[in-house]
């Protein structure tokens, strides 16, 4: 194969650009083809609109290389949305119709009332409120969003390169190769002020200059894939839904080093983002825009797929090149770090799927642009799995800095089947909880820190107010326990005493000092344990600890637990019996109960510990417990 | 499927992959794809073949969970118990099947050999939680009684073959 050189890539973005621009004159389908979508079965949508369309003598073409012709239409898969509990998700291009909850006996009567005769199924766009929404941009959910990474996921097809260089894909990398030096790169990297993704926050920059610096025969570029935060996929969005644009940025990290290898580890759940970028990386390939002298610059290329196998360690940055190495994914101590000895040793870089997708838009619009989004400190946007007792979950792209407030109650549509907001777990199992207080706060990496939280990956489950705070906190526990690579003493055996501890506690056989205890074992921890899994497992029991402190003492000390356990007796003073003696509101601990004498006390619930010191002061028997519903 | 077949094919993965000892993982991920598990003769195969320690191998198939050292159902149950299926009620469902296949202990497989059940932290369909997955294929917001229904119709199916 002829090498593309500079002025034939220009010629295939162009030939890219007319394609699209054509195939925007006839009727463009595009099926969500997301995890989520498929699950609900979109592919079986995809194939009954294909048949339904062929039935009417409907040229179909699922490429943008074919040509539709004036009777035709476009049928696409497309990258996930990002709203999935609303799919299978259905686009049509230029009418500009979201269809919700499609299902395949819907085909027939999109293909007949919509594609051929241009009307809207009221039926099958999304309502909220009374009200319906045609655009998808319209909807709540989209509206306060600020996509950027996410910009072209759900509107093309992930597995066309072409379409990919129709919306500028590429240029980026054509910018750094011919027009940057390696130095340049890496300053607009830092001048973006990007920070890692994966939930550090590390400047990127920083790193890329390190590595760059670095003396080496040769240099890794590795993506991190391994998106093991329970609760969060916005790698896996990304990957599935716009792979090439995770090549690219790495390409461009390769560039800015001065490396040639290439290698994404992707976690073994996610078979689709596997999928996806092997196809992605096949059609650079063949394109030209991967593997020797690309361009005729001389500059070489190469990318690697690892699966993982199941293990979360593997997020963490040694124990992940270990195990691309072929090795037990075990963590190892720093320094050295990985930019200076990396995979097989060398020099290199590691980044998040997010933090890579985010470079070429940096480069090709210059790091100012990028700082135009988000606050000082933390430029940019972020995605965050907003999952959960919510109304609507799904991805979600937004600025720095955007209160919580907006993600959960504006995006988020609040809480589901009207419950009252509880709190909301932010970085996985290394994360912490933010509660009502935190609602108003803006979220950047330096004001979570400061609240006992981290961005994490970027998973936000919210919890209603039947969730049970101390068991959340057993469940993280249980995870990273389970998770734990057992090679230092501190997380091996402290995870286990502290999972011990929470699961007596759970059970109300737990006592007062088990908290202490805890907190004991939390900060022994996360001062020894050899790498951020350990570190950071103590997070979910401090900040459930610092913030619902009392659901706790609920278990240790009432050994019952309005959640777990259901709400327990509602004291009640029976107004025949009591004869106003007034000796129960004496006994009260808190004062919950008030009245004047010789006339019939009452309990304020809302006080009321359910102690039943009343019960025991009454002489006449008029203290009465009744059983709660729940 | 004789030892002799399934040796035969472990041999082609490692020929496929060039005999390199990095490639361990992805070798063991395509054994077990092709024989179901991995036996002690595939991982004693796999290490004489990359010119590594057994131990080696061993250390390498039981330090990841997706690697089982034991034959596995006909079809592979995988209920969510990511953050975001917990909190919406996955727990019932895993306990729903696991009372179903009447599984004891530490045995994920029914005593037919025909489901395994499993757990996995997080497929990413957080949307249309709680999931489960049947043989890879995702099924989204399940309830106890959906889920045992769905086993039911599998069983049914496999009674008519």
């Amino acid at each position: 194969m002829s090498i593309l050189t500079r002025d034939g890539f220009h010629a295939l973005q162009a030939e890219a650009c007319a394609l699209l621009d054509k195939s925007r004159k006839v009727t463009n389908v595009l099926v969500c083809a997301g995890t989520g979508c498929i699950a609900s079965g979109s592919m079986k949508v995809y194939e009954c609109l294909k048949d339904a369309c062929q039935k009417r003598g409907l040229q179909v073409s699922v490429q943008l290389k074919e040509e539709a012709g004036a009777k035709g239409i476009h049928l696409k898969k497309s990258g996930c949305h990002g709203f999935c509990e609303i799919g299978p998700l259905v686009n049509i291009e230029p009418l500009d119709i979201l269809y919700t909850h499609v299902k395949a006996e819907d085909c027939e009567e999109i293909v007949e009332k919509t594609i051929l005769g241009g009307q809207v199924i009221d039926r099958l766009l999304y309502k909220l409120e009374g009200q319906t929404y045609q655009r998808r941009d319209d909807i709540p959910f989209y509206k306060h969003q600020e996509r950027i990474v996410l910009k072209d996921s759900g509107k093309s097809d992930a597995e066309d390169l072409m379409e990919y260089l129709a919306l500028g894909g590429y240029s980026a990398f054509e910018k750094a190769l011919f027009d940057m030096t390696d130095e340049q790169i890496c300053r607009e990297v830092l001048d973006s002020g990007l920070r890692g993704r994966g939930g550090g926050g590390f400047p990127t920059g920083r790193k890329w200059e390190s590595v760059r610096k670095n003396v080496s025969d040769i240099k890794y570029v590795v993506c991190n894939g391994d998106e093991g935060d329970p609760g969060a996929f916005m790698d896996q969005g990304v990957m599935e839904g716009n792979p090439h644009s995770v090549i690219e940025g790495m390409m461009i990290a390769g560039l800015a080093v001065g490396s040639t290898e290439g290698y994404i580890y992707v976690r073994a759940e996610y078979p689709l983002a596997v999928e996806r970028l092997r196809i992605a990386i096949r059609q650079a390939e063949s394109a030209g825009l991967l593997g020797d002298n690309i361009l005729n610059s001389g500059f070489s290329f190469h990318m690697h797929i690892n699966r993982g196998a199941g293990a979360f360690v593997c997020g963490e940055g040694s124990a992940l090149t270990a195990s691309i190495e072929g090795k037990r994914g075990m963590p190892r101590t720093k320094p050295p770090r990985t930019v200076d000895q990396g995979l097989w040793g060398k020099p290199t870089v590691l980044n998040n799927v997010e933090t890579f997708a985010s470079v070429p838009g940096i480069i090709l619009h210059s790091a100012a642009a990028y700082r135009a989004h988000g606050t000082d400190g933390s430029p940019g946007t972020k995605t965050f799995a907003l999952t959960g007792n919510v109304v609507n979950t799904g991805l979600v792209e937004v600025p720095m800095g955007t209160t919580l407030r907006k993600i959960i109650f504006d995006i988020g549509g609040g809480i589901k089947d009207g419950k009252k907001f509880k709190a909301v777990q932010i970085g996985g199992p290394a994360g912490g909880c933010l509660t009502e207080e935190h609602l108003d706060m803006p979220l950047d990496f330096d004001s979570l820190k400061k609240v006992g939280a981290i961005v994490g990956s970027g998973g936000l489950v919210v919890m209603d107010e039947d969730t049970c705070m101390v068991e959340t906190a057993r469940f993280f526990m249980h995870f990273t326990q389970n998770e734990s690579c057992g090679k230092c003493v501190p997380c091996r055996e402290g995870t286990k005493r502290m999972l011990e501890i929470l699961d007596r506690i759970i059970a109300n056989e737990g006592s007062p000092e088990d908290l202490d205890m805890l907190e004991n074992l939390a900060d022994t921890i996360s001062t020894t344990a050899l790498c951020g899994l350990g570190q950071s497992a103590c997070k979910p029991v401090l900040s459930t600890l610092r913030y619902f402190r009392d659901e706790y003492l609920h278990h240790v000390v009432d050994h019952h637990c309005p959640v777990c356990n259901g709400r327990k007796r509602r004291l009640e003073i029976k107004e025949d019996l009591c004869k106003g003696c007034g000796k129960c509101a004496k006994n009260c601990p808190m004062e919950a109960i008030s009245g004047h004498p010789r006339t019939p006390y009452v309990i304020d619930n809302e006080k009321c510990i359910h102690c039943g010191a009343c019960w025991g002061a009454c002489p006449f028997g008029a203290i009465d417990a009744i059983e709660e519903e729940g | 499927m004789s030892m002799n077949e399934r040796l035969a094919r472990v041999g082609e993965i490692i020929d496929a992959h060039g005999a390199q000892p990095s490639q361990l993982i992805a070798i063991l991920q395509e054994t077990q794809a092709a024989n179901n598990y991995l036996s002690q003769e595939d991982l004693t195969l796999i290490a004489d073949r990359l010119g590594i320690s057994t131990a080696k191998v061993y250390s390498v198939a039981t330090f990841y969970e997706n690697f089982s050292l034991e034959p596995k159902g006909k079809h592979i149950i995988r209920v969510c118990d990511g953050t975001a299926c917990h909190v919406r009620k996955s727990q019932p469902i895993y306990d729903a099947i696991h009372d179903y296949l009447q599984l004891t202990g530490k045995r994920k497989t029914d005593a037919d050999g025909l489901f395994t059940l499993e757990t996995v932290a997080c497929l990413g369909a957080c949307g249309l939680s709680p999931v489960l997955t049947l043989d890879g294929e995702v099924h989204a917001k399940m309830t106890p009684d959906s889920a045992l229904a769905l086993l039911e119709s599998i069983r049914k199916e496999e009674l008519a073959k």
